[in-house]
């Protein structure tokens, strides 16, 4: 194998994979730090930053960075990384002083953002300290998108999202509500510089040809129309019996929120069996918490109506079978069906994008389902002066994935208002590393390896809770039980750092590691490489690091980076400080922010 | 800001014949220099046990004073010990040998605590072919007394103290190997592919194997000018063999070119196989492994491998004609003849 350039920003990154896992790239473990340090508002300043939205996320986040945690590859459970980051939200200070404050000089651009959910709101807040006049539209009554209309408040106060929504408007961005955009023609019109669409996947999948579907309008409900109709409050029960289709977030967000409006029996019926649900896992336990059955494998056949008045869903059983190929069919085990009763039906089978407000005829190509061509990079539309983000460019996600693409956008925004090119102006990530050796024993981080077990949040008693639906249910971490959390943090942005010339092949490093990720050994490919270490190395995804040849017998130092605990010990032991614990610090660029690489090594 | 060892391990770390992983081999945090080579050898003797799939309380570790003598707390945690005074681990283990001759010795001691002050206990010890592994730690100084030259140190060599060494050194292979050890290695810290199947093949040896260790001093003898420093003992290695330790029921797949390959049998039925064997080498020849141990002093050479191995040796309990269950288990009943018995003892001395 080469050896490693660990000049390359991205090497150490893929190391820190809570960071590299989180679309916004938030640099996770430094926030842990300082939660663990009490300085709250601090951590929250570096969510912010990355993320926009650290109280939202801390409850609602997707958390892609939590089944990438080390941590779960060398115990049971990641750290609790996202409930962490609400910890910074409930125990920091006013954050403000912290935070950009306007007017800012104006930089005579104007651009329009139109839709005002996480995607335009993180636009706007990358712009409006550069300068641009914002105008964002939306038709909604409040900044937020889905986080407002479709997160019930149980799962996210509303008082939560006001304030972060709150940070991003007070940076001067005109806000115009209660104002749907019909006609993309009729902005282009107008002299924006630029425009930035994050209007989502504002339609809720259907089964309209199901037999019966339209017999009892009133009591078939599109879930996520109803779950915005109970965020508005124009609806404000349900009857007892109630049915909700479908496996994902929204049907476990549809059947909590039924229970909370007199839904006394509420049944989710999926499909397809319970393992390939698409609802995280956390989700379907907060569910059957709440008395919620979950059935499986039986699609509906039939919206049972007998005199205009819905009785129930007639239900078919099924298994899944899959072929070689791995595609997975249902076939019906020939079971007599399964007749359900119930006063309401939600339909919460998926979204769609939806862009009825766009003429065909501007320039702006649409591909496959309605989805926008986009340059995956740069968010540019086929339209130079138009870019897409968050569900409206590539179909339903989350919030963080939008947060990332409005970065993005923003950054594309800026290029191309400044004359650049979008793509090839782009700044690279900034990154630096530093030292982290104090003394003997001593290291500019806790290198300690807490064994604690995760740590499960506090609920709210279920009695309360399913009497109001604003009342949250989870209760966050206390300061005690966060700073316990956040000591499972393996810190593994601080990075084991080699040294080639140093090295006098003592094997101190080998012996020591606790975790077996040192071997020296001759040099030879990867796929060889991997079936002679110190430690099975079955992990593909994890990259070795390889040094240069050694002075004393030409052999090579392979480390293992799979489930290096960051513990300093190689370090620590090392008599010529061949090897070194060096703090890594990777920050995506933000727009405005020049060509500026640092690498201190 | 500590100093602990963590409790996780690779996650997928496997375990021995008798259930262990390597890990319920391991010892406490080493306090020794970092880049000590004791603490390599250490790991060394972990690994040899786990894969021997020793159960670890089958084996007891004794040792002398030194740093090489503090080991014994950084390995086999779940072992008997005992960390006696300087010099004297060899009359220690002698009598735990005569007291439980069932359970696996190792004897770890430094060239200080053996060429020196302990001189006098370990010609004895190989005198009565005590059934235990004797591993010397050799620095080529004191390291816990701060790097003074010991009795293995070269002459000329140079430690930290920046003095030649005005002595000639004592060659603690050789001299085992003319005193009749029965067998005797010598290996070096920073080659565990060597010192691994040495290590094992020394347990599986009945009676006194010997294994003379270089290990570098980090801290007091690693400097230019020292023959006993990483880079110095690196550049002069040369090896009476290559050596593959042999379980007991496999077979030997690798097979090198002809009259290159030998294989010797040890007491338990398994083999160390030899390969590219140096010429005029014959590890059941006393007097072949004296003389290439001299033709290498000579070219200064740090020769290591397996240096001798007799085929046929009586260990010390034969000498002793004890019986065989370990004396530590006899009960007054066994011990105390029956009326009988005394009356027929007594009229033979009538
Ligand atoms: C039930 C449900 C629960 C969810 N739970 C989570 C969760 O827990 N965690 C998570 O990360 N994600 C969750 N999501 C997904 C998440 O809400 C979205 O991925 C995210 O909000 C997308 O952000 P966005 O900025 O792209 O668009 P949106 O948040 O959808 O915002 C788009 C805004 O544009 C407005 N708009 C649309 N068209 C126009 C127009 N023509 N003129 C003016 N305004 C317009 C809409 O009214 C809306 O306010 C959930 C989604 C649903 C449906
Ligand atoms: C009876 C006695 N005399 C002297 C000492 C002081 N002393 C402690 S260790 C040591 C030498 C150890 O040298 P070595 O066995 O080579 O061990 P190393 O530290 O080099 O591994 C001496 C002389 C002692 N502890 N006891
Ligand atoms: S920091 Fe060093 S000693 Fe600790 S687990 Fe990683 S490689 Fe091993
Ligand atoms: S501890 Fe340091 S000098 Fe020794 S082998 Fe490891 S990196 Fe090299
Ligand atoms: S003084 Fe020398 S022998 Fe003792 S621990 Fe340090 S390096 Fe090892
Ligand atoms: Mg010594």
């Amino acid at each position: 194998m080469k050896p490693t350039d660990i000049k390359d920003p991205e090497y150490f990154h893929r190391v820190v994979d809570c960071q590299y896992a989180c679309p916004a790239h938030t640099p996770v473990p430094e926030y842990i730090r300082l939660i663990a340090a009490e300085k709250y508002t601090e951590a929250y300043m570096v969510n912010w930053e990355s993320n926009v939205f650290p109280g939202v996320l801390g409850r609602t986040c997707d958390r892609p960075c939590e089944p990438a945690c080390r941590r779960g590859r060398v115990e049971e459970e990641p750290v609790a990384i996202c409930r962490l980051k609400r910890v910074a939200a409930d125990f920091k200070d006013d954050p403000r002083a912290h935070m950009p404050m306007g007017p800012f000089p104006a930089n005579g651009k104007k651009i329009a953002l139109i839709g005002g959910g996480p995607a335009s709101l993180t636009v706007a807040r990358d712009l409006a300290p550069l300068g641009y006049e914002l105008h964002l539209f939306d038709e909604q009554i409040k900044g937020g998108g889905m986080m407002r209309s479709q997160i019930p408040s149980f799962r996210l106060p509303e008082s939560v999202l006001d304030e972060e929504v709150g940070y991003v408007l007070d940076l001067g961005v005109h806000a115009v509500f209660n104002k749907y955009v019909e006609s993309m023609r009729e902005v282009l019109a107008q002299d924006y510089d630029a425009i930035f669409v994050g209007t989502g996947a504002p339609k809720g999948g259907d089964l309209p040809r199901l037999p019966g579907r339209w017999d009892a309008p009133d009591h078939i409900h599109i879930g996520i129309t109803w779950l915005a109709s109970v965020a508005f409050e124009h609806t404000t029960k349900i009857g007892k019996k109630v049915i909700v289709l479908g496996g994902g977030n929204t049907a476990m967000d549809c059947c909590r929120t039924a229970r909370r409006l007199g839904g006394e029996e509420v049944t989710v019926v999926v499909r397809s069996p319970f393992e390939t649900m698409k609802a995280s896992p956390w989700e379907i336990e907060d569910a059957m918490r709440e008395d919620i059955p979950i059935l499986n494998n039986m699609p509906p056949k039939e919206f049972v109506v007998e005199n205009g008045k819905l009785k129930g869903v007639l239900f078919e059983k099924v298994e899944a079978v899959y072929d070689e190929s791995g595609r997975r069919k249902l076939i019906p085990t020939g079971e007599p069906d399964v007749f359900i009763e119930a006063d309401d039906v939600l339909i919460a089978i998926g979204q769609e994008n939806s862009f009825p407000w766009i003429e065909r005829d501007l320039g702006i190509e649409f591909g496959q389902w309605d989805v926008p061509v986009l340059n995956p990079v740069t968010f540019q539309s086929t339209l130079p002066k138009v870019f897409f983000g968050g569900d409206a460019a590539l179909g339903p996600k989350n919030i963080i994935t939008a947060v990332a693409h409005g970065h993005q956008a923003a950054i594309s925004i800026d290029l191309f208002c400044q004359g650049q090119d979008v793509a090839k102006d782009r700044p690279a990530p900034t990154v630096n590393l530093i030292h982290q050796k104090m003394g003997i024993h001593e290291w500019g981080y806790d290198n300690d390896i807490a064994g604690d077990l995760r740590y499960k949040v506090p609920h709210l008693e279920k009695k309360q809770s399913l009497h109001d639906r604003k009342l949250e249910v989870e209760l966050g971490f206390d300061p005690a039980t966060a700073f316990r959390e956040a000591q499972r943090c393996l810190n593994c942005d601080v990075q084991t750092v080699f040294n080639t010339s140093r090295c006098i092949e003592c094997d101190a490093c080998v012996d020591i590691c606790p975790t077996s990720c040192i071997t020296f050994t001759m040099n030879g490919e990867e796929e060889d490489l991997r079936t002679r270490l110190t430690a099975p190395a079955n992990n593909l995804e994890q990259a070795l690091y390889v040094s240069e040849p050694l002075k004393q017998t030409a052999r090579v130092m392979i480390k293992d980076e799979d489930v290096c605990l960051h513990c300093g010990l190689c370090a620590e032991r090392c008599p010529t400080a061949a090897w070194d614990m060096e703090k890594y610090l990777y920050q995506v660029t933000k727009a405005g922010q020049g060509c500026n690489t640092t690498l201190a090594v | 800001m500590t100093y602990i060892k963590p409790k996780f391990r690779h996650p997928e770390l496997p375990v021995n014949a008798v259930g262990y992983a390597r890990k319920d081999y391991e010892g406490a945090i080493s306090t020794l220099c970092g880049g000590c080579g004791h603490d390599s050898i250490s790991g060394a003797i972990v690994q040899a046990c786990y894969e021997m799939a020793i159960e670890p309380h089958r084996l007891a570790k004794l040792s002398g004073i030194g740093c090489s003598s503090k080991t014994p707390t950084y390995f086999l945690s779940n072992s008997h010990g005992f960390n006696s005074v300087h010099g004297r681990m060899p009359s220690v283990t002698t009598g735990a040998i005569l007291a439980n001759r069932d359970l696996i010795y190792l004897g770890v001691s430094g060239d200080g605590d053996t060429a020196s002050i302990g001189m006098g206990q370990f010609v004895h010890a190989i005198r009565r072919n005590l059934n235990m592994v004797y591993i010397v730690m050799n620095n080529g100084c004191y390291g816990l007394t701060k790097g003074q030259d010991s009795a293995t140190a070269d002459l000329g060599s140079i430690s930290k103290g920046g003095v030649p060494n005005a002595y000639m050194p004592i060659d603690l292979a050789g001299m085992a190997i003319e005193l009749g050890a029965s067998f005797v290695a010598r290996s070096f810290s920073g080659d565990k592919t060597q010192l691994v199947p040495l290590i094992k093949a020394a347990m599986s040896h009945q009676g006194f194997a010997f294994i003379d260790v270089v290990s570098p001093c980090v801290t007091f003898n690693n400097n230019p000018g020292s023959t006993k420093s990483y880079d110095y003992v690196r550049e002069h290695l040369e090896a009476t063999a290559a050596v593959d330790y042999v379980p007991e029921k496999e077979e030997i797949t690798i097979s090198y070119g002809e009259g290159q390959t030998a294989d010797v049998e040890l007491h338990d039925g398994s083999r160390l196989a030899l390969h590219k064997i140096a010429p005029n080498w014959d590890p059941h020849d006393r007097l072949s492994a004296i003389q290439r141990l001299h033709v290498a002093r000579e070219k200064e050479e740090v020769l290591t491998g397996l240096l001798y191995l007799s085929k046929d040796n009586e260990t010390f309990h034969q000498f002793l004609h004890t019986v065989d269950q370990p004396l530590n288990t006899l009960t007054e009943e066994d011990l105390i003849p029956s009326q009988e018995v005394l009356a027929a003892i007594n009229a033979d001395h009538r």
